[in-house]
């Protein structure tokens, strides 16, 4: 194929700068936004490496590749890397950023050198997290949650590796509140609330939630830096504190956290699924109340990671009463996505192939979900790879694939070529094999009593670690011939044109890459709603 | 290539936002607190005992007088009479440093005593005594923190009223800078009644 160029370069040639600092100075939403993108999906490579040296060491049992030590750090800073910086800014960040204001009739956010400086914020803390991988003492050991007393008392570089959580943190608060001001001052005539697209509710939810539950983090990471530093021991029980309140308030967040990473993932779903299926989305009203609802209930159920921690029964029944309410936001949401398939005209699109992947995925880890918060079950399932298998179903077969959705849907949007659907349908097939060939084993041998966190097991446990392994293959190939595919389509693709999928969201009526001030010099006036697809029809391309 | 583009409103929603980040923030500290004071009610007031309730004092005073201060230079500077403004400004930031320099005497003379976090004579005193001082330091650590980031906005931004790049028209970031400031404020309003008032 011979690389036809572009008519229109959009906001990749209109800068008031020129070259590396037009995009490190910028502060235009689209550039940080391709910036986070790029930062976010090499984190993910990473991280995605070390998950894949994880499974080999687990191949067989006995030691092979990684020694205990070596596979509590792995395990540990795979956690970090993949929660701290891929998971929670991946869709709010990378392409909350690059939607945001055009889908809500903006020029840009509404504090766009916060926002850069959010950037700038989410690179120390990456840089910080490299640094306690390679320096100092060894590489982190504790596992993404730092639980007290083992964070506190190992030798390994768990202060800078906290350092660097906080500043993450700090990245988001920073986003959060930006987002939040964004949407409630920046939109476009006639874009009331009831014509907000999906995505930017769920955006506004999972904005709250990083506003209000990640201050609890900082704080929380800085007393144990401070316990290490001065070993004051406000969680240690010698000094009158209580290593259980650390469990308390780092879950008070992480929970909530764990919606941040969710949310956007359904706000994209709830874009692609219309649009390939042309017909509305059912229940608009549903699906961003219960966004909301998510939110909140998300924030009140924090405590069901600790039922085997010796709290009272009566905190177990409410947390795990808490914890069931919250499936039924969650499961309006995947009955409304299958209503608005229902009788639509559907079209097989890579993004929809990815979106079906994921409700039918985000369902097992959601039901899995339902398992560990009824008390009785957990207490056996507690601390097995069925906790992890349930986590990676929800956050990578969730998440994960909404994340690819995304990419595949509105990558070609910020580009302005197409990539090769073929392969992407192979690399589909590919993910959707390996990925629930390597979880669902991984569920399955939980279940039989197989610890997470070890790097050895009994030999009964081998063939579906084999199989958990083998799958991580398969998952690995498809990672490597999807990211391939899509860089190639970013560079020699075919060009296309304003709306190549037939949407009816504001970003599909600007061009293909947007101009830098998204709509020209008028405001443009909104006149329909997000998912009135009458009129709309896609480019060929 | 720029867009301008002003909304007062937004900016101190904003700000509204960030404080509330804040808030959370310091209820870590106070979740800790509330805990830790069920568990030893009769150390924590032995503990208490041990602090001096006139420096405490003089600080409320300090800081509310403060908080007048800024609430002034706002009203100042929306008659356009910047001269006063920053005067008031300058005030704020005096009292800012009374209250460091007056946390400065306080914390040597405890120190002196021996009562810091992780040491000896701590540590005979019990753990319900050390949490009550480990809680103590850190939460007037962090605000103390605080206050110098809250006097170095107000710095900044009286810099800018000299300048003229605050003006009675467009001074947002004064109220922004006020609000962080009552903040700060209010914050001690709640430490010091828990710290140095309990029977």
């Amino acid at each position: 194929m011979t690389k036809t160029p572009l008519t229109n370069t959009g906001f990749y040639s209109e800068s008031p700068r020129s070259g590396v600092l037009g995009w490190l100075l910028s502060t235009d939403h689209k550039r940080i936004g391709m910036m986070y993108l790029g930062c976010i999906t090499t984190m993910f490579i990473v991280a995605a490496a070390l998950g894949l040296a994880m499974r080999l060491q687990l191949f067989t049992p006995g030691q092979h590749i990684m020694t205990a030590q070596t596979y509590n750090a792995t395990f540990t800073v795979h956690g970090i890397i993949m929660i701290f910086l891929f998971i929670i800014p991946s869709i709010p960040a990378a392409f909350g950023n690059l939607l945001l204001p055009i889908q809500i009739g903006a020029r840009d956010v509404f504090f766009p050198k916060i926002n850069l400086l959010s950037w700038y914020l989410y690179i120390i803390g990456a840089i910080l997290a490299v640094l306690a991988i390679f320096t100092g003492t060894g590489a982190p050991d504790t596992g993404w949650t730092f639980y007290v007393p083992f964070s506190t008392q190992t030798s390994t570089n768990v202060s800078l590796a906290a350092l660097a959580a906080f500043m993450l943190g700090f990245s988001s608060i920073l986003t959060g509140i930006n987002f939040v001001t964004t949407i409630h001052r920046l939109r476009a005539e006639g874009m009331g609330w009831g014509r907000l697209p999906l995505f930017v509710w769920t955006l506004y939810a999972t904005a709250w939630i990083q506003v209000l539950a990640t201050p609890m983090l900082g704080i929380t990471l800085v007393l144990v830096m401070l316990e290490r530093f001065f070993g004051a021991g406000l969680f240690d029980v010698a000094s009158g504190g209580d290593p259980i309140l650390f469990q308390h308030l780092f879950w008070i967040y992480s929970h909530p956290a764990v919606y941040i990473m969710i949310l956007p993932a359904m706000g994209v779903i709830s874009e692609i699924i219309p649009t390939f299926s042309r017909k509305p989305l059912f229940g608009y009203w549903a699906m961003a109340i219960s966004s909301l609802a998510i939110a909140f209930a998300g924030s009140l159920v924090w405590a069901h990671h600790m039922y085997a921690s010796g709290m009272s029964d009566f905190a177990i029944l409410v947390f795990s009463l808490l914890t069931f309410i919250v499936a039924i936001p969650s499961a309006i949401k995947i009955f409304n996505w299958i209503s608005t398939l229902y009788k639509g005209s559907i079209e097989l699109a890579p993004p929809m192939l990815y979106a079906l992947a994921f409700i039918l995925q985000f369902a097992i880890g959601g039901l899995g979900g339902l398992a560990l918060g009824a008390a009785a079950a957990d207490i056996h399932l507690h601390d097995t790879t069925f906790v992890v298998g349930h986590f990676h179903y929800t956050m990578f077969g969730g998440t994960g694939f909404a994340f690819f959705a995304a990419l595949h849907y509105w990558l070609p949007k910020f580009t302005g070529r197409m990539y090769n659907h073929k392969i992407a349908f192979i690399a589909w097939g590919l993910l959707f094999v390996g990925f629930n060939t390597t979880y669902m084993a991984m569920q399955a041998v939980g279940i039989q009593g197989m610890p997470r966190r070890y790097y050895d097991y009994l030999p009964e446990f081998q063939t579906l670690n084999m199989v958990s392994t083998i799958g991580s293959w398969v998952l690995a190939a498809g990672l490597i011939v999807m990211f391939v595919n899509l860089l190639n389509g970013m560079r020699n693709g075919r060009p296309i044109r304003m709306n190549p999928w037939g949407g009816a969201t504001l970003e599909w009526q600007v061009p293909s890459p947007p101009p830098m001030l998204n709509f020209g010099k008028e405001d443009p006036v909104v006149t329909r709603g997000p998912y009135d697809y009458k009129g709309v029809k896609a480019d060929e391309f | 290539m720029s867009f301008e583009h002003r909304d007062d409103t937004g900016d101190r929603f904003g700000m509204w936002l960030f404080l509330y980040t804040e808030v959370i923030l310091f209820s870590g500290l106070f979740i800790l607190y509330a805990i830790a004071l069920t568990t030893y009610p009769q150390e924590y007031i032995t503990a208490s005992n041990k602090l001096n309730i006139w420096f405490g004092a003089a600080n409320t005073v300090v800081l509310l007088t403060s908080s007048l201060t800024i609430a002034l230079a706002i009203t100042a500077i929306q008659r356009n009479q910047i001269r006063l403004c920053i005067s008031l400004c300058v005030a704020t930031i005096g009292l800012a440093f009374v209250f460091l320099i007056n946390k400065y005497f306080e914390w040597s003379h405890e120190i002196s005593l021996g009562i810091y976090p992780a040491s000896e004579t701590l540590r005979d005193m019990g753990p319900g005594v050390t949490s009550f001082f480990n809680l103590y330091y850190f939460t007037a650590g962090l605000h103390g923190l605080h206050v110098l980031i809250g006097a170095t906005l107000i710095t900044v931004v009286a810099v800018m009223v000299a300048k003229g790049k605050v003006t009675s028209d467009r001074y947002v970031l004064l109220e922004n800078s006020a609000l962080y400031w009552h903040l700060v404020d209010l914050v001690w309003i709640f430490l010091f009644p828990l710290y140095y008032l309990i029977i």
